[in-house]
């Protein structure tokens, strides 16, 4: 995460490096939990990023420490690249009391108060006027903050989209909203369920800022998110961005894809946003293989260690079972 | 050696189809390579394996249905050598916990209705089986001729709240907090509060009732049976005449002072057949004359046996006096009912040796004795109340 | 009607929930109104009116008619540190914000693990009485106090209305107020002992040992008015209102009704799966081997509220039909 608020991404070896580990940290967490999943070490619903992994990376550099997140039940890349250990994750994942959730919430439901993470939001669209509020308090106590808001395009036909995109342009809020526009709601294809399919030209009636980035391109995505950072903080009011991407895996684990072509896949996974910064940092001469192979070591004992850790993990006891439905301390 | 087996791709998916093969053996595989399609509900899904390697052996034919987690084939690791797989699909399951085994079940205790096919409601029903009360023996009051629980507590008092204490024993207190016994519970409270609260000082005078008892003798000789006086009443008497001498002993302790009482309403501790006892009052006991007296102590007696006095006679007594009749002992130690400040005792008149003019002589004695408050009064006047009383059943024509 | 209380100075109900409002914006910085026609309007029932002037338009804050978007906007808020009330007009609406108030509100600190309390305040005006018919007419409080996670209030009287707000603002986990439409014009003497309030205890607001009236809300005062009548008839009613509505109060009504061991509930609800049929259920499981007669309800007819004064007034418990309930209880 960067510490500075400069608004232009620099390519330096150590920063290529950062955000192909990062990329590629989240790309092997998912795939060790669709192992654990078919295993049924991890059981509910399970969303995976991969395929868009550059997305989560790329807008969290532009983010300042206090900065807030509102995410999606596909946030174990968020989670992962706005800096929530492994391990916890991991632990989420798996239901183990050492989750950041205490394993209350499972892998749709990701919430971290030292990184103002909130959550882990798995009713579509019901994370938005969260992000809204959370820049309103900002805006009132006068910190500088700005809020992220991630949601897909299958957001945008609910009506809590268009009552937050209003509300946040109409107040001049600072939020950054993220379309992590990846052509399906589920099965359903943009297509076939938005009469607008530019999705950031509905932000664009909004009065708000909008552009469309290429999500599968984190040096993109990272020079989109700085610039839109800079502006909100700087008091622009709220900027949308859609990052057009697409996930390689089903929806969920128990989806045969009916509605979707292989050729489509494959097209797509030719574009996959590790690959692509992996080629370009090679010829650029920014990696070398030898740093490819470091990072892969890297990532792999961190995973490890990560599963290891959540496995050894014990479950929340059954006595806790109601201790955090309310508040237990006396109001002051 | 790894063993590839059929996933579970989600928590509604409990057995798939193998459709086809994309590896076989020989194949190497690495993480994430497709080595099946299956068959789901969901329509056909291909199957991704996690276990580098080669693949060693198919153990499922295309076409099969199986659980997840049975095993589909196995996958020799670089450089190991097969070794055949157990098929079972157990092997792979963890063991997690489940909440029946740290969480007892929770338990609803419902006592079957004591009655059947009479209409009551739970409260009276629940009254009348620790009451030992017949309910079809009930009239009922409530809504539909129902019997409720006014109707079940009349019923017990009707019959001497006479099973309370036996019942109570036999049921204990269970149920949801209603009074199991009202009447042991009411004891317990008083006496409890007495002897948490009252500082007693004890008497004891041996009376020799000798004359008395020969003067009832005589004046009963000659009348029917609901005539005729009983000891008690001239005890009742001799104690009330003596109490216009020492009020102290005559009324109650409140709010840290003591209230004498003008009127004298001397409580009578009765004994009911099933247990637990009440002391209701003969009011204005000393200006009675005799035969009055006895008319309403044996009313009162037979009142409370059958269950039917006034709540006033519970309340307002001033003094009482507890009498172990003809069948007691010979001297009781009592404990005074609060907020009263004196009670007497008598035990049961036996003839015994007593020296008379300094020679030994059988004479019918009673052993009298006096709790009283000593906040309110002390030993001295206590003695003089109980000589007083003696003195009074010497003379028992002038009562 | 009157809801007077010995003593104290004589105020509206409209007088002493805008006085509520009034003191805690003035103690504490982080409060702020926000809601349809709060401002400028001055309130849908003229409970804001000249808050605006005195507050100025950023704590008195108009919305859109967005009850999805501003309600989440609140709980973010919240979550961001200010201590938001949120107006939303009437029960009826608030079916636009259900979404909001049951799978956010009421949901994040227990799925966050114990991470996150949610300090909101959400006021919705409730009941029927003036004649707004089908849509505009429901008594809904009982679908929120099924709700785990949140505390759900209804103050009957002045003084509640006047002091359970400031109650309701220091507990940390939402609190929804409901405020019954025909009490706004009800005159009362605010208890000077009053302040501050507890909001999780019923309140015996009138003694008696034949038969306990439970009710809440626009109802208490219909309920009095039956008890009185009941003692010209010799039968002395009881008369519990509930204040809380989550969690409810079982010690106070169980311990009155096994002294009096009737019971009649009275709830503007619709019978079926109403708040009366959840009390009668605790009742029955609590105090079962101490009833004299099965536990009578008064509730609305199962009719969507109609127009006409005559129908309106027939498909809504009134004191005749609770008299007649506490006597056939009674068996009198």
């Amino acid at each position: 995460m960067s510490e500075t608020s400069d608004p232009k991404v620099h390519l330096t070896r150590s920063h290529v490096r950062a955000l192909y580990q990062e990329m590629l940290r989240i790309r092997r967490f998912e795939e060790k939990c669709a192992e654990l999943y078919t295993q049924e070490k991890i059981r509910g619903f399970l969303h995976l990023y991969i395929g868009e992994e550059a997305i989560a990376v790329g807008v969290m550099q532009a983010l300042q420490p206090l900065d807030a997140v509102v995410a999606t039940y596909r946030e174990h890349g968020h989670a992962l690249a706005r800096g929530i250990e492994m391990g916890r994750v991991m632990a989420e994942m798996l239901g183990r009391q050492d989750g950041c959730s205490r394993g209350h919430g499972g892998s749709m439901h990701i919430f971290d108060a030292a990184t103002r993470f909130y959550g882990g939001n798995a009713i579509v669209g019901g994370g938005l006027p969260l992000a809204v509020g959370l820049a309103l308090a900002d805006r009132m106590q006068g910190r500088p903050q700005v809020t992220v808001c991630f949601f897909g395009e299958g957001a945008v036909a609910e009506g809590e989209f268009h009552e937050s995109m209003n509300l946040a342009a109409l107040w001049q809020l600072p939020v950054l909203f993220v379309c992590e526009n990846n052509l399906y709601a589920m099965g359903t294809a943009l297509a076939i369920s938005e009469s607008e399919t530019d999705i950031h030209r509905k932000a664009e009636s909004y009065r708000m800022p909008a552009a469309a980035v290429d999500g599968m391109d984190v040096v993109a995505v990272e020079t989109a998110a700085r610039r839109a950072v800079e502006a909100i903080r700087g008091g622009a009011g709220p900027v949308f961005l859609e990052c057009r991407t697409y996930r390689f895996r089903a929806h969920s684990m128990f989806d045969a894809q009916l509605y979707r072509s292989k050729d489509e896949i494959e097209a797509w996974k030719a574009k996959c946003p590790i690959e692509h910064l992996r080629a370009w940092a090679l010829q650029a001469g920014s990696l070398h293989a030898e740093d490819l192979t470091a990072v892969e070591a890297d990532v792999l004992a961190e995973l490890d260690a990560a599963v290891a850790f959540a496995e050894a993990s014990p479950w929340e006891p059954v006595e806790r079972l109601l201790a955090d439905v309310m508040t237990p301390e006396a109001p002051s | 050696m790894g063993i590839f087996r059929m996933p579970s791709l989600g928590a509604d998916m409990e057995a798939g189809t193998l459709v086809e093969w994309l590896k076989q053996p020989g194949d190497r595989v690495k993480r994430g390579d497709l080595i099946a399609v299956v068959e789901t509900q969901k329509g056909a899904i291909e199957i991704e394996v996690f276990e580098p390697g080669t693949v060693a052996e198919l153990l499922l034919p295309v076409g099969a249905t199986v659980p997840v987690g049975t095993a589909m084939a196995s996958i020799r690791e670089d450089g190991a050598v097969a070794v055949a797989p157990a098929p079972d699909a157990a092997a792979m399951k963890e063991e997690r916990p489940t909440a029946a085994a740290t969480m007892p079940a929770p338990q609803l205790q419902v006592p079957p209705p004591p009655s059947q096919g009479i209409k009551a409601s739970p409260a009276a029903r629940k009254f009348a089986e620790e009451h030992d009360i017949n309910l079809a023996s009930v009239p009922g009051s409530g809504p539909d001729g129902a019997i409720v629980f006014v109707d079940v507590e009349a019923a017990w008092q009707r019959q001497g709240g006479a099973a309370a204490t036996t019942a109570a024993a036999r049921t204990g207190a269970k149920g949801d907090g209603a009074p199991v016994d009202g009447m042991r519970a009411a004891i317990a409270a008083a006496m409890a509060r007495s002897k948490r609260e009252i500082p007693h000082y004890y008497l004891g005078q041996t009376v020799d009732v000798t004359i008395a008892a020969d003067w009832l003798a005589q004046r009963n000789a000659d009348r029917k049976p609901e005539e005729r006086a009983v000891f008690g009443a001239l005890l009742l008497k001799a104690i009330g005449l003596s109490l216009k001498k020492y009020p102290e002993f005559n009324g109650s302790f409140a709010d840290g002072r003591f209230a004498a009482s003008a009127a004298i309403h001397l409580g009578m501790a009765i004994a009911l057949r099933g247990g637990g006892l009440i002391a209701p009052a003969i009011h204005d006991a000393a200006d009675l004359p005799l035969d009055q007296l006895m008319i309403r102590l044996r009313d009162l007696t037979n009142r409370v046996r059958a269950g039917r006095f006034r709540s006033s006679e519970l309340a307002d007594a001033t003094i009482t006096l507890t009498s172990l009749g003809e069948r007691g002992v010979d001297w009781v130690q009592p404990i005074i009912y609060p907020p009263q400040v004196a009670i007497v005792g008598a035990g049961t008149p036996t003839v015994r040796p007593w020296i008379v003019d300094g020679v030994p002589v059988a004479r019918q004695l009673c052993d009298l004795t006096l709790a009283a408050d000593h906040r309110v009064s002390d030993g001295h006047r206590g003695a003089l109340f109980l000589r007083a009383i003696e003195a009074l059943l010497q003379n028992p024509e002038a009562l | 009607m009157s809801g007077t209380s010995a003593g104290g100075a004589e105020i509206t109900y409209r007088d002493a929930v805008r006085e509520a409002l009034r003191e805690v914006l003035q103690q504490d910085p982080r409060t702020f109104l926000m809601g349809e026609d709060v401002g400028r309007y001055g309130g849908c029932y003229a409970v804001s009116k000249g808050l605006l002037d005195e507050f100025g338009p950023e704590r008195i804050r108009d919305t859109p008619l967005s009850e999805a978007g501003f309600v989440g906007a609140g709980i973010g808020a919240a979550l961001g540190g200010m201590r938001p009330i949120v107006e939303v007009m009437t029960v009826n609406f608030s079916m636009l914000c259900l979404d909001q108030i049951l799978n956010t509100a009421a949901t994040i600190r227990h799925m966050s693990g114990g991470q996150f309390s949610v300090p909101l305040v959400i006021r919705m005006a409730t009941g029927a009485g003036r004649q707004l018919a089908a849509q505009h007419s429901h008594s809904l409080e009982n679908w929120y106090a099924h709700i785990p996670g949140i505390r759900v209030v209804a103050p009957a009287t002045v003084t509640d209305a006047r002091f359970m707000l400031r109650t309701a603002l220091l507990d940390p986990d939402p609190v929804l107020i409901f405020e019954h439409v025909m009490l706004y014009n009800m005159t009362g003497s605010l208890d000077p002992a009053a302040d501050p309030v507890d909001i999780d205890r019923a309140a015996v607001r009138r003694p008696g040992r034949d038969v306990t009236l439970i009710t809440y809300g626009g109802s208490l005062w219909k309920t009095l008015v039956a008890a009185t009548e009941l003692a010209g008839q010799g039968i002395e009613a009881e008369v519990i209102d509930l204040r809380s509505l989550r969690p409810l109060d079982d010690a106070t009504i169980t311990a009155s009704v096994r002294r009096t061991r009737r019971a009649v509930i009275v709830d503007e609800g619709w019978r079926s799966g109403s708040l009366a049929a959840e009390i009668s259920a605790r009742i029955v499981e609590q105090c079962f081997w101490s009833l004299d007669a099965p536990v009578g309800r008064v509730c609305s007819a199962e009719v969507p509220i109609p127009y006409p004064k005559h129908l309106e007034d027939a498909a809504l418990p009134q004191t005749p039909a609770i008299v007649a309930a506490a006597r056939s209880v009674v068996g009198r």
